[in-house]
């Protein structure tokens, strides 16, 4: 039970996906428009978290190592129009406020990140678990994001007004909103030197993409990751043969300096 | 025509897919480092997105429709385009090696890019026929292009600027990306 309650606290606070993983990008800009919107792509991806993490974790021995992502992708898919078809007969008005977002759950690199990750190495309740403490502290990321935007862009928070409509900045509740926001965020994250992905994203790799596996969606990170390690490999090997072969050479010349002495 | 030539502009410069829509954002702010990689980027894209919308509107149209099945078009959707990226990329290495080198490191990033499913779902949510669907994949990728090679272009030019400590790296190209989507709001009144 122990390690169960470590795995929520690990998602919602430790490796929060959305303030210290920086992951999910798209949803997380996107709906955040007003809190309601927030919380509700939350849980929808929290419940498509829960059950595929159990799946994937439950099948995880009978799933071939070298189709498993095409595997994970049919489960979650799966998941995602069961979990649309629900909201689309229970909850009709967030279907249409997240709109495209819900089918664009498929490619949301928590999900097949934490398939990966966690799922694929452990036991079935502690892949629950696992989804949903990465689900909750998505939620918790969406909500706190959708209620600052909520409240600086239409004054309200929870369709409560709270500031007069007359002070409100119109500008946070539409597109360049978002992105302001989040800089302002990433910023503040950098100021206090809290743990987040876009503090230690100093590398200068070579790799077209950057080389930082946030940036990077679904299965193509871990490929890429694998890519960008053996050319880092590759390239220390190459380091290490140069500086010998210079060693080598200045050896070599050192020696014939002396030779020379000697005669 | 005239209806095509105003889904193109729509989709590429209305409601572009990055800058208003918020898909692709991903490789929007990971391959933005240099203009030339930023290019290939967007060649690649523009390349799977319109094929994929030409695949997947022909598989809506002749597949699930027919069969009345059109509630697994997620999951069609996202296994067609999955393969289709891999059958490319075996296509390019095998008889077009120049075209392979120029896009091969970018094909794999592709393939869980959410603005190629979301172009294909568009298409379908607007019920465009397959033409339609060719044209507004074609927008949507073009626009994706413009913004990403815009936005590498900016990060080129104040790379070396004075950039206050704590908004150096994500933060001054979110920032960035914020101003470009103002800027690409004046379009609204385009259509």
């Amino acid at each position: 039970m122990n390690k169960c309650m470590e795995r929520l606290y690990n998602g919602i606070i430790k490796e929060n996906p959305t303030f210290v993983l920086m992951l999910g990008m798209c949803p997380t800009l996107a709906t955040t428009t007003t809190a309601v919107n927030g919380v509700g792509m939350g849980l929808t991806t929290t419940a498509v978290l829960i059950f595929s993490n159990l799946i994937i974790s439950s099948l995880r021995k009978i799933i071939p190592d070298r189709v498993r992502i095409p595997a994970y992708i049919v489960i979650v898919a799966s998941l995602v129009t069961i979990v649309q078809l629900f909201l689309k007969a229970y909850i009709p008005f967030l279907d249409k406020s997240l709109g495209i977002f819900i089918p664009l759950i498929v490619v949301n690199c928590i999900i097949l990140g934490r398939a990966e990750a966690y799922a694929a190495k452990n036991g079935p309740l502690e892949s629950a678990f696992d989804g949903i403490g990465m689900g909750l502290g998505f939620t918790l990321g969406l909500t706190c994001i959708a209620v600052f935007r909520e409240l600086l862009g239409a004054g309200t928070v929870f369709g409560f007004t709270i500031i007069p409509e007359a002070y409100k900045i119109a500008i946070f509740g539409l597109a360049p909103g978002a992105f302001f926001v989040l800089a302002g965020l990433t910023a503040l994250q950098n100021k206090l030197k809290m743990p987040s992905a876009t503090n230690g994203s100093a590398s200068g790799s070579v790799l077209a993409c950057g080389g930082n596996c946030m940036n990077c969606t679904g299965s193509a990170c871990m490929a890429n990751h694998a890519q960008l390690e053996t050319r880092r490999l590759q390239a220390q090997e190459d380091a290490l043969a140069a500086k010998k072969a210079d060693v080598a050479q200045t050896q070599a010349e050192l020696s014939a300096k002396l030779d020379k002495k000697d005669n | 025509m005239k209806e095509l030539i105003l889904i193109v502009v729509g989709a590429a410069l209305v409601n572009n897919i990055i800058l208003s829509q918020f898909q692709g954002l991903c490789p929007f702010l990971g391959v933005s480092k240099k203009t030339d990689t930023a290019a290939g980027m967007g060649a690649a894209v523009i390349f799977v997105i319109t094929l994929a919308s030409f695949v997947t509107s022909l598989i809506y149209k002749f597949v699930l429709d027919p069969l009345k099945i059109t509630y697994l078009q997620t999951i069609a959707f996202i296994l067609v385009i999955a393969a289709l990226v891999q059958f490319v990329e075996m296509f390019l290495k095998k008889s077009m090696p120049s075209l392979y080198q120029a896009l091969g490191v970018f094909l794999p990033l592709i393939t869980t890019n959410c603005a190629v499913l979301g172009a294909a779902l568009t298409n379908v949510q607007k019920k465009y026929g397959i033409l339609f669907s060719i044209f507004n994949g074609l927008g949507t990728a073009v626009g994706f292009t413009l913004a990403i090679i815009l936005l590498a272009s900016i990060r080129e030019s104040i790379e070396d600027n004075d950039i206050p400590v704590n908004f150096k790296g994500s933060p001054i190209v979110l920032i960035t990306s914020g101003l470009m989507a103002i800027a690409f709001m004046g379009f609204a009144g385009l259509i």
